[in-house]
């Protein structure tokens, strides 16, 4: 089976994340890059698909050159190689500009099956993989807390406001997965010196056969008019209990009138 | 005027408090028309509808619409879109409307914009990103603008409008019918409110200790009217079903009170809870992170303060 997982590098959510005064975009620079939290699930999700079923885990990172660090972090996790998308007309890229992108990839790549986290740290639009399956015209399997492969067959179980609902479909397919999915791996010391020697092919707007179009800030479908610093939440009351905390606590509820 | 086109949310037949927020906001920026898809649409669902500001209510309530993950409904409202040429479309920011609201865009080749606060008149819609630490306006450029808005962030407000029903036949197309649901697991819920939906949220962390202990954190729930959350750690552990998560990976709340025991405020839980309108914390470290967002914090143990709490709204109401 030959798996693609898609991996985005965001700013690390444990430093201060900022927008760029010029052009409003986020400041890739301004804090580290990580791997998206979820996208270290998608990755073990397909390495076991792999492990389970054969065949080869592709990672497939839209994003500026620092983002080798994060392609390299996946391939340390154990998938076979690599296609960077960089280069400079894909900056600022939305929601579709961004689906249009990776879905001209993934033609261009092949895939029985790809893999995405739900949703990313930074702009958390939770939109990408249902965009995805709508561009490449395969099965939607979003929100995975289970995905079961069987020759050409494939099952999730999708995590809805009540339980889950069980989905089926075949392949060639679009999964997102949540966290509750598996424990991603760690990178091994062999793992972490493997990467360093394995495949990271990079591909530009042409190479791809992107639409130049419909890529980019200038192409974009939405736009950001202004943005602030939201005002710091005024600092609390912060009391000790000493035997009536929660009186003291129902006190507080009471003057903001929620009893 | 040109019509809104508001995707309801409903859940066995009844309208969920978001879509009455979003036609609140739609009779804003237009005439709200419903959107109702799938089965359960009712003679009660309709006026709730027109109560809020419906002047057409728009249905489709064949099964085919639900029996496939998210597709036929983005067909649904793309087919709206075409015969209604709307000012704008708004559904609810849960994961699966976003998912519609993604698709559609592509379909009608227009801007979507996610997890709205509020929708000026303009239709420039206001997003709290990073946690809450950037406020930021933005708008859609080209085509009809899709907007996502964020339950519990805008205000309800009834104004009748007209109602009109019109029933409509979508031919869901085979390519809409690749992912089918085959079964719909419903885990227990019991007669509290809904977690996105509710005024009041009550969550236990790790420090809740056991799921017996999570009785405490209902107990209090209960006595406010509030929904019961949970961090990460509680449902990972089993304590509490994962459907009661709130944060980065579980739902966003935006209650008008949220009360926080045993959760140290980890940035992913924060992530689900930062733009609650009050928010109490109680925890023994006087050093964890969710104090930095508390309006009111109790530095103590939670099996002491919690039931003591609780005592106190009983004698109080
Ligand atoms: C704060 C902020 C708010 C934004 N709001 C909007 C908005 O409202 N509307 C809009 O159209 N755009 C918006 N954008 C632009 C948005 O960042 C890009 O379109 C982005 O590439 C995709 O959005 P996402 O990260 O939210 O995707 P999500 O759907 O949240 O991500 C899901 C998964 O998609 C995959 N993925 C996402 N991006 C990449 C990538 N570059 N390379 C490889 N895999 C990837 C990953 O597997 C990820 O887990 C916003 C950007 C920021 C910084
Ligand atoms: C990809 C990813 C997604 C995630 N998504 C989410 C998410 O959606 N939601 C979420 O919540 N987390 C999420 N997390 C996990 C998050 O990082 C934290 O691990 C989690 O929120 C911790 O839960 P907690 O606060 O209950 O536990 P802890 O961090 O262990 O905190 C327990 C707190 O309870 C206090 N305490 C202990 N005993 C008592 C007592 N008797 N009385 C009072 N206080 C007491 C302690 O002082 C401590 O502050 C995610 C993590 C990852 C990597």
């Amino acid at each position: 089976m030959n798996i693609v997982v898609c991996v985005k590098q965001v700013p690390d959510t444990a430093t201060e994340r900022k927008l760029r005064s010029d052009d409003k975009t986020l400041d890739r620079d301004a804090a580290d890059g990580v791997v998206n939290e979820l996208d270290e699930y998608a990755v073990e999700e397909a390495l076991r698909l792999k492990e389970a079923h054969g065949g080869e885990v592709t990672v497939l990172t839209m994003g500026p050159d620092k983002a080798s660090d994060t392609i390299r972090k996946a391939l340390a996790m154990g998938a076979d190689k690599a296609v960077h998308l960089v280069d400079d007309a894909l900056h600022g890229s939305d929601a579709l500009g961004t689906s249009h992108a990776l879905a001209q990839t993934l033609k261009k790549i092949g895939f029985d099956l790809v893999v995405l986290g739900s949703e990313s740290t930074d702009a958390r639009t939770g939109v990408l993989a249902a965009m995805l399956a709508e561009r490449l015209n395969v099965p939607q399997l979003t929100f995975a807390n289970k995905v079961e492969v069987n020759g050409s067959a494939i099952a999730i179980q999708r995590v809805t406001d009540y339980g889950y609902d069980k989905v089926e479909a075949s392949l060639p397919a679009v999964v997102s997965v949540v966290e509750k999915i598996n424990e991603p791996r760690y990178p091994s010391f062999k793992g972490i010196m493997a990467a360093k020697k394995k495949p990271v092919e990079k591909l530009g707007v042409a190479d791809a056969e992107i639409d130049a179009a419909q890529v980019g800030l200038a192409s974009s479908w939405s736009e950001v008019t202004d943005f602030a610093a939201a005002p710091p939440r005024a600092a609390g009351t912060i009391v000790k209990d000493e035997g009536d905390g929660g009186a003291k606590a129902a006190d507080f509820l009471a003057s903001k009138k929620f009893i | 005027m040109s019509e809104v086109l508001v995707l309801v949310e409903h859940v066995e037949g009844q309208v969920k408090k978001v879509t009455l927020e979003l036609l609140t906001l739609a009779r804003k920026l237009g005439a709200p028309s419903a959107v109702w898809a799938g089965p359960g649409y009712s003679a009660e669902a309709k006026a709730k509808l027109a109560e809020y500001g419906a002047e057409k209510i728009y249905v489709a309530d064949s099964a085919d619409i639900a029996d496939y993950v998210v597709a036929p409904k983005a067909e649904l409202l793309a087919q709206l879109v075409s015969t209604a040429s709307p000012a704008a479309v708004l559904v609810a920011a849960t994961a699966e409307a976003k998912e519609i609201a993604g698709r559609l865009a592509i379909k009608i080749d227009s801007g979507v914009l996610t997890d709205a606060v509020g929708i000026g008149e303009d239709l420039v819609a206001d997003q709290s990103i990073f946690g809450g630490g950037v406020n930021v306006r933005s708008r859609v450029t080209k085509g009809t603008p899709i907007i996502a808005v964020r339950p519990n962030a805008t205000p309800v407000e009834a104004a009748a409008g007209a109602g009109a029903e019109e029933q409509v036949s979508v031919a869901v197309s085979d390519t809409a019918k690749t992912a089918k649901v085959v079964d719909r697991v419903k885990e227990e819920k019991g007669a509290r409110p809904e977690l996105t939906e509710a005024a009041i949220v009550v969550s236990g962390g790790r420090g809740v200790g056991s799921a017996e202990n999570f009785s405490i954190i209902e107990k209090l729930a209960d006595s406010l009217g509030a929904a019961v959350g949970a961090s990460r750690a509680a449902t990972d552990a089993g304590w509490y079903p994962h459907q009661f998560q709130v944060g980065q990976t579980g739902k966003t709340v935006s209650p008008q009170l949220y009360i926080a025991a045993g959760i140290s405020g980890a940035i992913q839980h924060r992530a689900g809870m930062q733009t609650a309108k009050t928010i109490v914390a109680i925890n023994k470290d006087p050093e964890a992170p969710i104090f930095e967002l508390a309006d009111y914090g109790v530095v103590g143990d939670l099996n002491q303060v919690v039931p003591q709490l609780t005592d106190e709204i009983a004698k109080r109401k």
